[in-house]
């Protein structure tokens, strides 16, 4: 009688945390949705401008990723195919809850854009003639490049000064400001004198730690 | 087949757009011209609605096509397309970053593209700035009085408010478009009233 008990206590006891697992997971799941549902809401003026939004929301909200690795995350998110916004959703997506969670981060993230367009494709005419949505937008430009900045502020701030850092920024801010070269050679290229550097650095150390 | 045409064209587009947005237009235009999807001038007018509406253009020009041409579930195939791609790289990036995280080559890689973002979006805004203030096209003598004057005041003041106050990005936009109403909308006013013109008389 008394094992019997026990053991039904310790039955209960393990289904209550599997019952708790399944909350927090669906629990985790609903706050990726409604994050990058925001995310991708506000949006506007293609990638980079959404980088403070991100962070604001995936570091200092949630603590999904440290600023570091967001930093890591955006390097990577760079240099793959696909836009900035839709990649970070599947990367934090999955690091938060797996595959699901890449794919629920995903789908919110694109879904506000979807919903607006599917409605402004149905009377675009009227929509360009709005006034006062167009003065709206105009406003927004002007807040896009500032969401810009601060995204250039808050990446800097994780780059050390060195030259080596400040040398690469400026050179890859020129090339893309005064030639028509691809964003993806520069990115290639940045890769490989990353390595090489690190190389020279290694030699560098080795031999230092010899003498 | 129109279906499987969009989301083959559109899985593509997604493959291909590495590096932000704006660098796969020319690929974008080719694509849906010669397959007779939508014409030159609505693609000229959708870019500007695209940049304002929430939603990165790819996604954007995805949804607007596949509606235009086939309606809902068009529009759920193209973006379904156009989002597929990235999707399954970057869900094999973070399954298996975390394995060669510490690996000396990725290591390397990220130390040289780091500092290279940065320069990029560095640049962007710059960038994104003259596009939006500066009609550089226009000779200089006439350019000064077709700067976007009201658009940099806009500007100067979500800047200042934003870097001292550390305001949230979402009221940040908020913000900006309150302040375009309000600026662009008596700037108008004061134009079409001609309240300007008879400031300017009584002055002279």
């Amino acid at each position: 009688m008394m094992v019997d008990e026990c053991q039904q206590a310790k039955y209960n006891r393990i289904e209550r945390m599997v019952e708790m697992e399944k909350h927090e997971k669906r629990s985790r799941f609903k706050q990726l949705f409604f994050t990058f549902l925001r995310i991708g809401a506000f949006t506007f003026g293609g990638g980079y401008a959404m980088i403070p939004l991100i962070q604001r929301e995936i570091v200092e909200t949630h603590h999904w990723l440290t600023d570091s690795e967001m930093f890591d995350m955006f390097a990577i998110a760079e240099s793959t195919p696909g836009v900035i916004a839709v990649n970070s959703a599947t990367f934090v997506g999955y690091r938060v809850a797996g595959f699901w969670g890449a794919a629920i981060a995903t789908f919110a993230v694109v879904l506000p854009s979807f919903v607006i367009i599917s409605i402004i494709s149905l009377f675009i005419m009227e929509f360009k003639s709005l006034k006062i949505i167009s003065y709206a937008f105009m406003g927004i430009r002007a807040g896009v490049v500032v969401l810009i900045l601060g995204a250039v502020k808050k990446l800097s701030k994780e780059n050390a000064k060195t030259w080596f850092n400040i040398l690469l920024t400026v050179l890859a801010a020129l090339i893309t400001l005064l030639t028509d070269i691809s964003s993806i050679y520069l990115l290639l290229c940045a890769m490989v004198i990353g390595i090489l550097y690190m190389c020279f650095m290694r030699q560098k150390q080795g031999k230092g730690g010899a003498q | 087949m129109l279906y499987l045409e969009l989301f083959l064209t559109f899985f593509k587009i997604g493959l291909f757009t590495i590096g932000g947005g704006y660098a796969m237009i020319p690929l974008i235009q080719q694509e849906m011209l010669t397959k007779g999807w939508i014409l030159q001038q609505d693609l000229i007018d959708f870019i500007g609605i695209s940049e304002s509406t929430p939603g990165p253009f790819a996604i954007n020009i995805a949804t607007f096509v596949g509606m235009k041409t086939s309606g809902l579930l068009g529009a759920v195939i193209s973006t379904f397309g156009v989002v597929l791609p990235s999707f399954i790289i970057i869900l094999l990036i973070a399954k298996f970053f975390m394995n060669f995280q510490d690996n000396f080559y990725v290591r390397g890689a990220l130390t040289g593209l780091r500092p290279t973002v940065v320069g990029l979006v560095a640049a962007a805004a710059i960038s994104v700035f003259i596009t939006n203030f500066i009609p550089l096209s226009i000779p200089l003598p006439q350019l000064f009085s077709q700067m976007d004057y009201l658009g940099i005041v806009i500007f100067v003041i979500v800047a200042v408010v934003y870097f001292k106050k550390n305001l949230h990005p979402i009221k940040l936009i908020l913000l900006s478009a309150g302040l375009g109403i309000v600026f662009y909308g008596i700037s108008e006013y004061v134009v079409s009233s001609g309240l300007l013109g008879m400031f300017t008389s009584k002055g002279v």
